[in-house]
């Protein structure tokens, strides 16, 4: 549904998209993780026709993107950044104006309209000034507004930036019932418990580049196999148990100092815990807690973005 | 059918800003009211220290340059109309949809030209009240109608220009400060001929002084009034300049 192959683009001597692919199925959640700056929001505004490639090919829900841009935008929705809605119209007129241009008949934008207002829990809001809306209900304004057309294609550039958990946890929920009622949905997002939460697929980018591709699980597995955590008692001794970790691990161990935490990937789960037991004990080294986990996306999200910046 | 929905799209982004003014009627009316101050302040504070060369009413002198004064106003209305959708996100919106550029900028020009008539019709019924007359017929007074709205439309574009160039809502304060030496360096106020010679100079080259120096002569009000030309020719120079320029920076959004 969204193909792009070797799209680049500069900004005078920038680098913002540096040869980026994407294959997104119809009917699929994509999650496009990086960090700042990474380009994910190039990539979403060349996509939305917004911004022309400086190179390479897009096609989304069938059609190029710049050279069919009309029919492109026919078939998509955008949920930018910022709630891109008219604050001095209530959300009602802004559905209703926005349903118009959609080029919906008058009495057909109004049912529209009022259909979205409760599904978005905005009934009640309707005839107020969006100026007058709460963050989230902005938000939700916002993404109903995207929603006027039934788009074939959803874009939402980091759409929960921003808001509190509950009104997260009230985005989250919409998109879900998007995604089930058929809608292709291209998210980015610097959450990476978002992108876990709602992805069928990820890719990872940096530097204008895609460093890792795949769903959620095989880029944990990539990255290596489950992960030992060792919270000591004793801040001082942290690094000692650091240092017992490399040599029972299969890999560098990562510390958080604050949490009294060290971690490290590990191939033979319980081959690695007895021995680290073992260590700990041996050497009279307090621990509070011991344990093997499977990575974190954070973990993974590290590690790719750590690893292409090398 | 193109044509049919570039006019319905222009006319529901017209419809858009009519909502505001019902939305919020007290921004309408204090925009409205401001050049209604500033023309009671300038007729009753200042009038009668001003002198008009060659003899005349001052107040009678003072409309015409509040007419393109007021024209100038507008500008800030489309500056921080534009400024906002652009950085809201709404402009980019509205590049994601199926409708023309051309039908956001027609929708953006007939509001602001509405608002510039009903501008021009409330302070034509104040000056009329403090003693203001037309003197050579509704022909030449609707000319004069007509080239103060051609300066609105000139400055119309001018200000989509400016609002995408500048970009941000903030800087309309940097806007409303610039209007006023160039209302005061002009005729609209005090005529070029009392300044010192070369800012004298400057003024008369001002193209608020075109419009106004075209609409005293063909309202028959007092002052050195100007041939009509430079009225109808430095609007067409904005728009020959600005225009494109504004048309330039919306595609450079791509």
């Amino acid at each position: 549904m969204i193909t792009a192959e070797g799209l680049t683009r500069h900004f005078g001597s920038t680098t913002a998209l540096d040869g980026f692919d994407l294959d997104v199925p119809a009917g699929t959640v994509h999650g496009l993780l990086g960090p700042n700056g990474a380009g994910k929001t190039t990539a979403v505004r060349i996509l939305t026709t917004l911004l022309r490639p400086g190179s390479g090919r897009a096609r989304v829900a069938g059609h190029d993107a710049v050279r069919e841009a009309d029919r492109v935008r026919a078939r998509i929705g955008l949920v930018g950044q910022q709630a891109a809605v008219d604050e001095q119209l209530s959300g009602r007129q802004n559905l209703e104006m926005f349903g118009r241009l959609h080029h919906l008949a008058a009495a057909a934008a109004r049912r529209r309209a009022a259909e979205l207002l409760d599904r978005f829990g905005l009934a009640e809001a309707g005839e107020r000034p969006a100026a007058r809306y709460s963050g989230g209900m902005r938000r939700r304004l916002d993404l109903a507004t995207g929603l006027l057309t039934d788009p074939a294609v959803l874009f939402l550039d980091e759409p929960t930036t921003g808001l509190d958990p509950r009104a997260r946890t009230e985005v989250w929920r919409t998109i879900r019932a998007l995604a089930a009622g058929g809608t292709t949905v291209l998210l980015t997002t610097q959450y990476l418990e978002e992108a876990d939460q709602l992805a069928d697929a990820l890719t990872v980018i940096d530097h204008g580049r895609v460093v890792a591709a795949g769903t959620a699980d095989e880029l944990k597995g990539r990255l290596g196999d489950d992960h030992l955590d060792v919270v000591v008692r004793d801040p001082d001794r942290l690094g000692e148990a650091a240092a017992l970790l490399a040599r029972a691990g299969a890999g560098e161990p990562r510390l958080d100092p604050d949490r009294r935490l060290a971690s490290v990937p590990v191939h033979d789960r319980v081959a690695a815990l007895t021995e680290v037991a073992r260590q700990l004990a041996d050497r009279g080294l307090e621990a509070e807690d011991l344990g093997v986990r499977r990575p974190t996306l954070d973990e993974v999200f590290l590690a790719l973005t750590v690893r292409s910046a090398a | 059918m193109t044509a049919y929905w570039m006019v319905s799209d222009s006319w529901i982004l017209t419809r858009r800003t009519l909502l505001h003014w019902r939305n919020q009627p007290g921004q309408l009316i204090l925009g409205l009211l401001f050049p209604v101050m500033v023309l009671l302040m300038f007729a009753y504070l200042f009038g009668g220290a001003m002198a008009v060369p060659g003899g005349g009413d001052y107040r009678e002198y003072l409309l015409p340059g509040m007419f393109a004064l007021t024209m100038a106003f507008g500008l800030e209305n489309t500056y921080t109309a534009v400024a906002t959708d652009a950085q809201r996100g709404v402009t980019d919106r509205f590049r994601t949809m199926p409708i023309s550029a051309a039908a956001v900028v027609t929708g953006r020009s007939v509001a602001d030209m509405l608002n510039a008539a009903v501008s021009l019709a409330v302070l034509v019924g104040c000056g009329l009240a403090v003693g203001w007359r037309w003197h050579h017929g509704a022909g030449d007074a609707l000319l004069a109608v007509a080239l103060l709205l051609l300066l609105r439309y000139a400055l119309l574009w001018f200000g989509i220009w400016l609002a995408l160039a500048a970009g941000r809502p903030e800087t309309l304060m940097a806007v409303q400060i610039l209007v006023w030496p160039l209302a005061f360096l002009s005729s609209v106020f005090t005529a070029p001929e009392t300044m010192p010679a070369w800012l004298g100079t400057i003024a008369a080259w001002n193209p608020l002084s075109a419009t106004a120096g075209a609409t005293r002569e063909l309202f028959g009000n007092p002052g050195r009034s100007g041939p009509v030309w430079p009225a109808v020719v430095w609007p067409l120079v904005l728009l020959a300049v600005f225009g494109p320029l504004a048309v330039r920076r919306f595609r450079r959004l791509t």
